[in-house]
C-alpha cells in the first residue's frame, strides 16, 4: 500500500493536487490516504521530500521461473471474410522489432475458413511461422470459436508477448482469452518497448491526457491490443521462407452465439478507424444536406467522413462516424474539421491526429488550440474553395 | 427477467489534466460523474423491465464515494442498488475487477441478462465487460447498438462493426456491452431523486463475498502501471496568411508539399 510518513512530510500539500482520485487529504497538518487510494503510484513523485513511499505488500513477487518457459512473438492475424486487416501487417512490422531484440521467432495466428492463402502474405511481412486454424465453421467471427481456438494455442505454446489489433473483434476477444489464461491486457497501445523480457506497453489515460507505461511482469503471455495505423505497414519480402502449421479445428467447440447477417454501413466507404485521411463536420455545417459539401471533399482527398456529437445528435449522420469521447478514437494523417467547436470530448477522440485542419467561423473557438492549420471562416465557403483548389492542384 | 447493470464512478476526464513539470495528474475541482456508456447501460435495463417486466439491479465497484453513482442508478429507476468496495479491492486492473465483480453477481444469484457500458472513459480499455463474462461462463456481446428481440430464453442484438453491424443471436443469461446509439438516456425523476438522497446503499465488502484473495486487488492484478508522463504535444502551429482564398491557395500547396495530395 501506499504510506505516508509522518516525521518527512512537510505538510506542502502538493500531493493532494497529484492524486487523480482525489484520495490524499490533510489530518492534522500531514497528508493522510485515504481509502479512495487505488495504488496508482501519482504521489510517489510529486512529493518534494520523498515523505511518500510504497509499503512492500502490495507488489507481487518479482520473478517467477516458470515465466522463463514462455518464448516467442505472436501476432493475432484478423481477418474479415477472407480479406486481412491492415493492422494485422503492420502488427506483423513492430513483431518483428520485438522478436528481433528478445531473438526469438515471430508467429502469427490466422484463424478462419478458406483462408490458408494469407498464411503466404504474412510471411512476407515478416512471421516465420503461421498457425492456421482453416475450418467453414470459423467463417464468421465468434468470440466462443476464436477464443476457445487461440487460447488452446497459447496454452499449448507459450508465447510471451502476443500482439492483436484494437478493432472490433480484437477488443472483444482478446479479452476473454486473458481471463481464461489470467494474465495481463493492456488496450490501445501507442508505442511499445523492452525491458530486457518485459514489454512496455505504453497507452494513452483519462481521455488522452496522460500515458501510461504499463506492464505485466509475473504473468504470461503479455498481451497488448494496438489501435490501426499507429505502426507502419512494413515492406514485404516475396518469397520469404517460412513455416506454416495447421492447427486442428476440434469439432465440438460450442458456440454459443450465431451470427444471422452482417449489414453493411452503405454510408462509409472508408471506416474512420483505418482512414489515413478523415473529414468531420460539426454543428457549424447547419444542416445534414451539407454533409454533401464534405463528401465531395472526402472524395478529392480520398478520405472518410466523421462527425462531432452534436451533428450526430441532430441526426445529420450515423453514429458509427462519431469521433470522441462517447465515439471513435481516430489518428489520421489528416484531420479536416469543418464547423467543429472542438469540445474537449471531441478533441480526445482526434488530437494525436498527425495534422489538424480547422474551419470554423469564431477564431475564439477551441478547435484552432489543437490545429496546425486554422482557418478562420464559414465551412459552407471555404470547403467548396478548398476542393476547386485541390483540383487544380491534381490537375 | 433479472436485469443486473454494472456501472463505474469516473472523474470527468474532459477535465483531467497533467502538471508537465512534476508529471503529475492535476485533479483539483475534476466532478466524479457516472460513466457516460454506463448510463446507456442503464436505459436499456430499464427499457427491458418496461417491456417484458423484471427487475433492475445496478451494482458498482469502487471506493466508499462510488455510492453517489448508484444513487444516480436509484433516481434513473433501478429497483436495487449494490456497492461492492474494500481497501483490499484497491489497485484492482480489469482482470482483478472482473473476477471481483463475477463474484458479487454469483452472490446475486439468478439474473438473464447483465449490460455494461462498453468502456469506462477513464481507462477505455473495454475489457471489464468480456472478461466478467468469461469469470461467469456465459455468452456475451461487445459495441451492442440495438436490442432487436428479447424474451424468455431468447436475445437477438446488432454488434456494431467498422464497416456495419452484425445481426447477433444468443440466449441468455448473457452479458452485452452496450454503445451510445442504442438509446437516449431519461432524466431522473425528481421524487426518485428525493428518494435517492436518503437511500441506504448496501456496501459488499470482501468477507461478503466467496473470493480467493490471491486474486483481489493489486495482488490479484497481472497488469501494472509503472508510471505515468504527459503526451507529447504534437506538431507546430502554422499560420496562413493572406484573404481567405490565399490561405486556402496556402493550404492546399501545404499539403501537396507533405504529400498527402
Amino acid at each position: 500500500m501506499i504510506r505516508i510518513k509522518r516525521e518527512i512530510c512537510t505538510g506542502c500539500e502538493i500531493c493532494i493536487s497529484s492524486c487523480p482520485y482525489g484520495a490524499i487529504e490533510m489530518v492534522e497538518d500531514r497528508a493522510f490516504i485515504t481509502e479512495m487510494c487505488n495504488l496508482c503510484r501519482a504521489c510517489l513523485s510529486a512529493c518534494p521530500v520523498g515523505a511518500i513511499i510504497e509499503t512492500e505488500e502490495s507488489r507481487l513477487p518479482t520473478t517467477d521461473s516458470r515465466l522463463m518457459d514462455f518464448s516467442g512473438v505472436w501476432v493475432f492475424a484478423e481477418q474479415r471474410r477472407g480479406k486481412l486487416h491492415d493492422v494485422s501487417l503492420e502488427l506483423l512490422g513492430e513483431g518483428r522489432r520485438l522478436a528481433n531484440i528478445l531473438s526469438t521467432e515471430l508467429s502469427a495466428v490466422l484463424i478462419g475458413s478458406n483462408i490458408e492463402k494469407e498464411a503466404k502474405t504474412l510471411i512476407a511481412y515478416g512471421a516465420d511461422k503461421v498457425f492456421v486454424a482453416d475450418d467453414p465453421s470459423l467463417s464468421d467471427f465468434h468470440d466462443d470459436s476464436y477464443g476457445h481456438i487461440l487460447a488452446g494455442l497459447i496454452e499449448k505454446e507459450k508465447p510471451e508477448i502476443i500482439l492483436s489489433g484494437a478493432t472490433s473483434i480484437g477488443r472483444s476477444f482478446i479479452p476473454k482469452v486473458a481471463a481464461r489464461l489470467r494474465t495481463g491486457l493492456t488496450a490501445d497501445c501507442t508505442r511499445l518497448g523492452l525491458d530486457g523480457k518485459i514489454l512496455h506497453q505504453i497507452r494513452p489515460a483519462f481521455g488522452g491526457n496522460i500515458m501510461a507505461v504499463v506492464i505485466c511482469p509475473n504473468r504470461r503471455p503479455q498481451i497488448a491490443t494496438v489501435r490501426p495505423r499507429v505502426f507502419k505497414k512494413p515492406i514485404p519480402e516475396k518469397g520469404r521462407k517460412g513455416k506454416v502449421i495447421k492447427v486442428h479445428v476440434p469439432e465440438d467447440i460450442s458456440l454459443r452465439t450465431k451470427t444471422l447477417e452482417f449489414v453493411k454501413d452503405l454510408t462509409s466507404t472508408v471506416n474512420i478507424s483505418e482512414a489515413d485521411v478523415i473529414i468531420a463536420g460539426g454543428r457549424g455545417l447547419g444542416d445534414a444536406k451539407n454533409f454533401r459539401l464534405l463528401e465531395e471533399l472526402a472524395e478529392a482527398l480520398g478520405g472518410a467522413i466523421g462527425a462531432s456529437r452534436a451533428a450526430v445528435d441532430a441526426g445529420w449522420i450515423s453514429y458509427p462516424h462519431q469521433i470522441g469521447q462517447t465515439g471513435m478514437t481516430v489518428s489520421p494523417r489528416l484531420y479536416i474539421a469543418c464547423g467543429i467547436s472542438g469540445a474537449v470530448q471531441h478533441l480526445v477522440g482526434m488530437q494525436s491526429s498527425d495534422i489538424i485542419v480547422a474551419i470554423n467561423k469564431d477564431p475564439d473557438a477551441p478547435i484552432f488550440k489543437v490545429a496546425t492549420y486554422s482557418i478562420v471562416g464559414d465551412a459552407l465557403e471555404v470547403i467548396p474553395l478548398l476542393v476547386k483548389k485541390i483540383k487544380e492542384v491534381r490537375g | 427477467m433479472n436485469i443486473i447493470v454494472c456501472i463505474k464512478q469516473v472523474p470527468d476526464t474532459s477535465e483531467v489534466r497533467i502538471n508537465p513539470e512534476t508529471n503529475t495528474l492535476i485533479r483539483e475541482g475534476v466532478p466524479s460523474i457516472v460513466n457516460p456508456f454506463d448510463m446507456y447501460a442503464i436505459e436499456e435495463g430499464l427499457r427491458i423491465k418496461e417491456m417484458i417486466g423484471g427487475k433492475v439491479t445496478a451494482i458498482s465497484m469502487g471506493p466508499p464515494q462510488a455510492l453517489e453513482a448508484l444513487k444516480e442508478a436509484f433516481s434513473l429507476g433501478v429497483d436495487e442498488v449494490i456497492l461492492i468496495s474494500d481497501r483490499a479491492f484497491a489497485g484492482s486492473d480489469t482482470l482483478a475487477t472482473s473476477y471481483t465483480l463475477s463474484k458479487a453477481i454469483e452472490k446475486i444469484g439468478l439474473f438473464d441478462i447483465i449490460l455494461c457500458g462498453k468502456q469506462a472513459i477513464d481507462g477505455d480499455t473495454a475489457q471489464v465487460g468480456p472478461e466478467l463474462a468469461e469469470h461467469l461462463g456465459i455468452p456475451f456481446v461487445t459495441s451492442v447498438k440495438k436490442i432487436d428481440e428479447i424474451r424468455e430464453g431468447y436475445l437477438r442484438v446488432h454488434r456494431m462493426m467498422e464497416d456495419g453491424y452484425d445481426v447477433i443471436e444468443t440466449r441468455p443469461p448473457a452479458l452485452l456491452t452496450v454503445v451510445k446509439e442504442i438509446n437516449e438516456p431519461r432524466p431522473p425523476s425528481l421524487k426518485r431523486k428525493i428518494q435517492a438522497k436518503n437511500l441506504q446503499v448496501p456496501v459488499w465488502r470482501k468477507e461478503d463475498l466467496d473470493v480467493d484473495e490471491k486474486r483481489l486487488g493489486l495482488k490479484g492484478s497481472p497488469t501494472q502501471v509503472l508510471r505515468i508522463f504527459p503526451p507529447e504535444i504534437k506538431g507546430e502551429r502554422k499560420i496562413l496568411e493572406g484573404n481567405l482564398e490565399e490561405q486556402i491557395y496556402k493550404l492546399v500547396s501545404e499539403l501537396k508539399g507533405l504529400g498527402i495530395l
